[in-house]
């Protein structure tokens, strides 16, 4: 057949088209505002316009009068329906945190937040009726800026009598895995070198493509809860603790879903207020945020104060990293707020081999929008800090910023390494990855170039920024989350099911949400099974199928449910044997499994999977010896973490004039392990890149002084657009990960984690000679342009 | 993102949409939509009635008029662009008209509503004081003319009446001058932080006129008069013209936003004119 000589001789490796893409890209699918129910009713949210404030009354009588309006729904009514809304992570025993309410009862925390509901027959209705509600506010003074909420100047919480939520901390020498930082920063003082920096990372909003959105249907047996959400699973059980509503009774779909990048790993106020609103009414409900919406009220990122010392020798071998950060949680925390900060704690060390290690967080309540994962979730943050501080560490040495990290990196034969915050990283080989970078960029030219404009004076002067990286993905064995106070595990579960017509389908509990699951665990399968790329079918997102299941974020995907899906598969394999045997009339010892069709050794004579599917189908010939069934289900949970890593350059030009700045070139050689599907992972590399270059240059959530917040529309709140964007040119080193049976490690995140120090680092560089050693992200034209001044202006009062 | 209801008019003729202006008193006119729309469905204007005016064809197109280009106020920017008149006798127009938005907005968006929707920031009104454009506009009373530099009043405010249409624009001829327009912002799609629009023409190697306007630098666009009388005369080279454009923000008042502070503003105003006045005399 000529289609199958056109088959790559594998499936893992080839650049498949993603079968999804078709429909996602028209659009014609089940987004969850797309699905229309009988007698469906719409909700609006009342949203409080205040960050600090006491509800003192509020008046619906004119909203429940108007036209089409089925209900309206404040705080008090459901006071004690709604319950509250989880952490699932306590990083201390006794961290601290506010009641979490849906609708505020009577106190509203952050602008934004619900304080009441409309439900009517249409959305144009709801709206309308929403304008119709009198909310009366006594304003509250907001906690607002970090610092001062850290000490307590304003709480956010009048009740709590703290901003503090947790004091957290790791010390190598207390645990054990390295020395006395204080010790290395004293020494480092006399004759070596201490380099003591302050890093903002600002608070940055997910801006997913698809708004939240979420329809309940309360009239099926099980009530059914369609939600655009990274984690269904997580929604299904939540539903039912927060609810009181036996999870047995609820079903949740993650039907198509536009974007995530941890902005929809949330269980979240508006899907326990829709269930809540089919509940009373009996009747299905929607609710679709606005884009408005979505950026002020659905969770945001980042957001953290990082004081960094460096301890080195003379020399540039670091002796010792000390951290303390400040993180903002915002007004609530939710799933997993109080663990973004830790989850960026082991990596500070990067990849290099520091002896001595300090760090403390310090969580921080503040009247503002909730904070929660952001891509790259706490690894983006402490990825930029080491990176910065070793492009200072290299002008302060006076070496180069690839040779002052190779000096202190890990070398690929000291594999596996212990690292000094406690992780063991199995495999790496930071050389080969940087070489090829340094190759592709063409450094050494860059460098020339970039000293000849300096001696000339040009105005637009180039920069040059190194960042390599690790970071931890497959997130995480169960048993790693448990001790560090996660209330889940971190497994994942797979089943395949061969069917009659010799058609696979594969369920995962996964939760694709733009990865293209579909495609690559079909070209999983495809290769382990024998079978047709096309004749699988992959099953998501929906709990009535994919029944077990931890969803999709922390670069997990591939690393846990990915090689779940293959323990299945392998399984299917297995129990396929004992049935080949007996419809061949073989010792089951004498047969081989290859290309999908088991065969008697030595002979002609074999079945192929399909043929043995449609056979258990029929069940004519089986004796019985043999479950007739080759479904098979597979819990995997993973030994370790992969560790991913890379080095990103990036050639920047700033206009001084202007402080505008320009990518020039960007290059980036990653090494993600194994590679099933090269496309795919281009374009995980292409998205990540660009949305660090966007903390680094373009995004920040800003609020006024009254809480409110200024970057509200993607007029104000700067994302850019394939024009702002530079080529990126990818390429790969592969260093198989040895703690998954394919070698697999991740790639959701790794773009997002290095471009951002590529990119300051780059635009430092072009502005070292005038005395800039900083800029305060995003470096828009203004702030260079500060900066400079801001510099030569002390240049000038030195001199 | 649901406007609030409003009631719906679609006239044929200017005319038709003088009476209607005439009879509501809540009425807004809908162009292109593009400045508009997004403020109904944010519900930050909620007329009573829309009166849109795409049907009337007579408001659309580009003329020549013997000294004068005209440019109907339904114009969309796509055409604008593109149009060979603008092309030979008023670049400028194309040049800023090619920055705004992306395709789909210039589209939609159209030359008249832009420059009636008067926004600080945007393109048009800046290419329209620069070139001393005048505006004809249609009223109960039948129709006047205003001069660039007395339409525009202040941010989102004009010189137009509730109960007036703006129809045509008429640019003088700028046959043969060198044009620039320097767009300063912080993405491709973003709205200027500060812009320059400049005309020169060249009379051997030095300038004979020019035409400098500010974008983003007051409330209204305005032109750097002191720029161009120190520009006359002077050849067009880097030095002479750095001279005359550190003098561009000479009596302006910029806002102080996120984008940047007025002090920023000014530095960048000086900047861009230079660059601006050179690209535009060919001399960049
Ligand atoms: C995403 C986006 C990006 C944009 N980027 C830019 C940019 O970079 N630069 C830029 O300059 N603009 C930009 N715009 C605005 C765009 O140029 C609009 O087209 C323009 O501002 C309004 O023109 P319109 O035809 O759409 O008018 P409408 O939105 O229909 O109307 C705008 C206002 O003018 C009034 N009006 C319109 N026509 C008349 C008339 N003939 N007589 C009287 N009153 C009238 C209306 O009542 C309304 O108040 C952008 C818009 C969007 C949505």
């Amino acid at each position: 057949m000529t289609a199958t000589e056109e088959r790559p001789a594998t499936e893992i490796g080839a650049s498949r088209r993603r079968k999804e893409d078709a429909r996602l890209i028209t659009g014609r699918t089940r987004w969850t505002d797309n699905i229309v129910l009988p007698g469906l009713q719409h909700i609006a949210m009342v949203r409080s316009p205040f960050a600090h404030a006491r509800i003192t009354s509020i008046d619906a009588e004119a909203a429940k009068a108007a036209s089409g309006v089925v209900a309206v729904i404040t705080g008090a009514d459901i006071a004690d329906e709604q319950g509250a809304l989880p952490n699932a992570w306590a990083i201390i025993p006794d961290q601290k945190a506010p009641v979490h309410p849906s609708m505020a009862v009577d106190h509203v925390a952050f602008a934004g937040e619900i304080v009441a509901m409309v439900i009517a027959r249409t959305a144009a209705e709801a709206n309308d009726a929403a304008d119709l509600v009198d909310v009366d506010y006594e304003e509250l003074e907001p906690a607002l800026e970090l610092k001062a909420a850290a000490r307590d100047e304003v709480i956010a919480h009048p009740d709590l009598g703290t901003n503090v939520s947790a004091v957290w901390s790791y010390d190598s020498a207390e645990s054990g895995t390295g020395g006395d930082v204080e010790a290395a920063i004293a020494a480092a003082r006399d004759g070596g070198i201490v380099i003591e920096e302050e890093f903002r990372q600002q608070r940055l909003i997910p801006a997913f493509m698809e708004p939240r959105s979420i329809v309940v249907d309360p009239t099926t047996e099980q009530m059914t809860v369609w939600s655009a959400t990274q984690v269904p699973h997580f929604v299904k059980i939540f539903i039912a603790l927060v609810l009181g509503i036996p999870e047995s009774k609820v079903r949740v779909i993650a039907p198509d879903v536009g974007g995530g990048f941890g902005g929809k790993l949330q269980f979240t106020p508006e899907e326990v207020l829709t269930v809540i609103a089919a509940r009373r009414t009996g009747k299905p409900c929607k609710y679709t945020e606005t884009r408005s919406e979505s950026l002020m009220a659905a969770h945001h990122g980042r957001d953290q104060w990082q004081q960094v010392t460096l301890a080195a020798n003379a020399d540039g071998t670091v002796t010792g990293l000390k951290v303390e950060l400040i993180a903002d949680m915002g007004a609530y925390l939710g799933l997993v707020t109080s663990a973004i900060p830790l989850l960026g704690a082991f990596m500070y060390n990067g990849i290099y081999k520091f002896p001595a290690y300090h760090i403390g967080i310090t969580n921080v309540f503040t009247n503002k929008t909730w904070t929660d994962a952001y891509r790259g979730a706490g690894r983006p943050e402490a990825t930029y800090a080491i990176e910065r501080l070793m492009d200072e560490l290299a002008a302060r040495v006076g070496v180069d910023a690839l040779e002052i990290r190779e000096r202190n990196w890990i070398k690929h034969e000291e594999f596996p390494f212990s690292t000094v915050s406690g992780l063991r990283y199995d495999s790496g080989n930071y050389e080969a990855a940087t070489a090829k970078a340094r190759e592709l960029f063409g450094y050494d030219d860059l460098r020339a170039e970039q000293r000849k404009r300096r001696e000339s004076g040009d105005p637009v002067q180039l920069g040059i920024g190194v960042s390599t990286f690790t970071e931890m993905c497959g997130l995480a064995p169960s048993r790693w989350l448990g001790s560090m106070g996660y209330v889940g595990g971190g497994w994942e579960h797979a089943a395949v099911r061969m069917l009659p017509t010799g058609k696979v389908e594969v369920v995962t509990g996964t939760s694709p949400h733009g990865q293209g699951h579909e495609t690559a665990w079909s070209q999983l399968v495809a290769d382990r099974l024998g079978v047709a790329f096309e004749d699988v079918e992959v099953l998501h997102g929906d709990t009535q199928v994919a029944v077990r299941g931890l969803d999709t974020y922390g670069s997990r995907s591939l690393a846990v449910g990915g090689m779940a899906v293959l323990a299945a598969a392998d399984k299917v394999i297995e129990k396929a044997k004992p049935i080949a045997a007996q419809l061949l009339e073989a010792n089951a010892d004498d047969l081989d499994f290859s290309g999908g069709r088991y065969g008697v050794r030595g002979t002609d004579a074999g079945m192929t999977m399909a043929e043995l599917a449609f056979a258990v189908f029929q069940g004519h010939k089986l004796d019985g010896s043999a479950e007739g069934c080759l479904d098979a289900d597979a819990t995997l949970d993973p030994d370790d973490f992969s560790f991913p890593h890379g080095t990103h350059l990036c050639a920047v030009e700033v206009d001084t004039e202007t402080g505008a700045t320009k990518i020039r070139s960007y290059v980036c050689v990653d090494d993600v392990g194994v590679v099933v599907n090269p496309m795919i992972v281009e374009g995980q590399v292409h998205g990540g890149i660009a949305q660090g270059i966007a903390q680094a240059l373009f995004e920040e959530a800003l609020h006024d002084d009254s809480g409110t917040l200024v970057t509200g529309s993607f007029d104000q709140y700067t994302l850019p657009a394939a024009p702002d964007l530079p080529t990126f040119e990818t390429a790969r080193t592969e260093t198989p990960a040895t703690t998954n049976q394919l070698g697999v490690k991740g790639v959701g995140e790794a773009g997002t984690i290095a471009s951002t120090p590529a990119v300051v680092n780059a635009i430092v560089d072009a502005l070292r000679p005038l005395g800039v050693t900083d800029v305060p992200m995003p470096c828009t034209p203004y702030r260079v342009w500060t900066a400079i001044q801001k510099s030569a202006s002390q240049e000038g009062s030195r001199s | 993102m649901i406007p609030v209801a409003f009631e719906y008019f679609a006239p044929a003729t200017v005319d038709e949409a003088l009476g209607l202006l005439r009879e509501h008193s809540d009425a807004k006119v809908l162009a292109g939509g593009q400045s508009l729309m997004p403020a109904l469905r944010l519900r930050l204007a909620a007329p009573e009635v829309i009166v849109d005016i795409q049907k009337i064809d007579d408001l659309r197109g580009v003329r020549d008029d013997g000294d004068a280009l005209v440019i109907g106020a339904m114009t969309p920017h796509s055409t604008v662009e593109s149009d060979p008149l603008v092309a030979e006798h008023a670049r400028l127009i194309a040049l800023a008209t090619a920055t705004v938005g992306d395709p789909q907005i210039r589209h939609r968006g159209t030359f008249g509503g832009s420059l009636a929707h008067a926004d600080p920031a945007a393109d048009l009104p800046v290419v329209a004081v620069a070139l001393d454009a005048s505006f004809v506009i249609a009223g109960p009373d039948g129709r006047r003319t205003v001069p660039a530099s007395e339409f525009f009043q202040g941010v989102f405010s004009t010189a137009l009446g509730e109960d007036e249409l703006l129809v045509e624009v008429r640019v003088p001829k700028y046959t043969g001058w060198g044009a620039h327009y320097e767009k300063f912002n912080r993405v491709a799609q973003g709205w200027s932080i500060v812009s320059v629009a400049a005309a020169v023409r060249l009379d051997g190697d030095s300038i004979a006129e020019a035409r400098v306007g500010l974008g983003n630098m007051g409330s209204t666009p305005v032109r750097a008069t002191a720029v161009e009388a120190a520009l006359v005369g002077q050849p067009a080279t880097a030095d002479a013209v750095r001279e005359a454009a550190a003098r561009a923000a000479d009596g302006t008042s910029p806002v102080s936003d996120i984008n940047g502070d007025a002090d920023y503003r000014r530095h960048l105003a000086t900047v861009l004119t230079r660059r601006a006045v050179l690209a535009a005399a060919g001399t960049a």
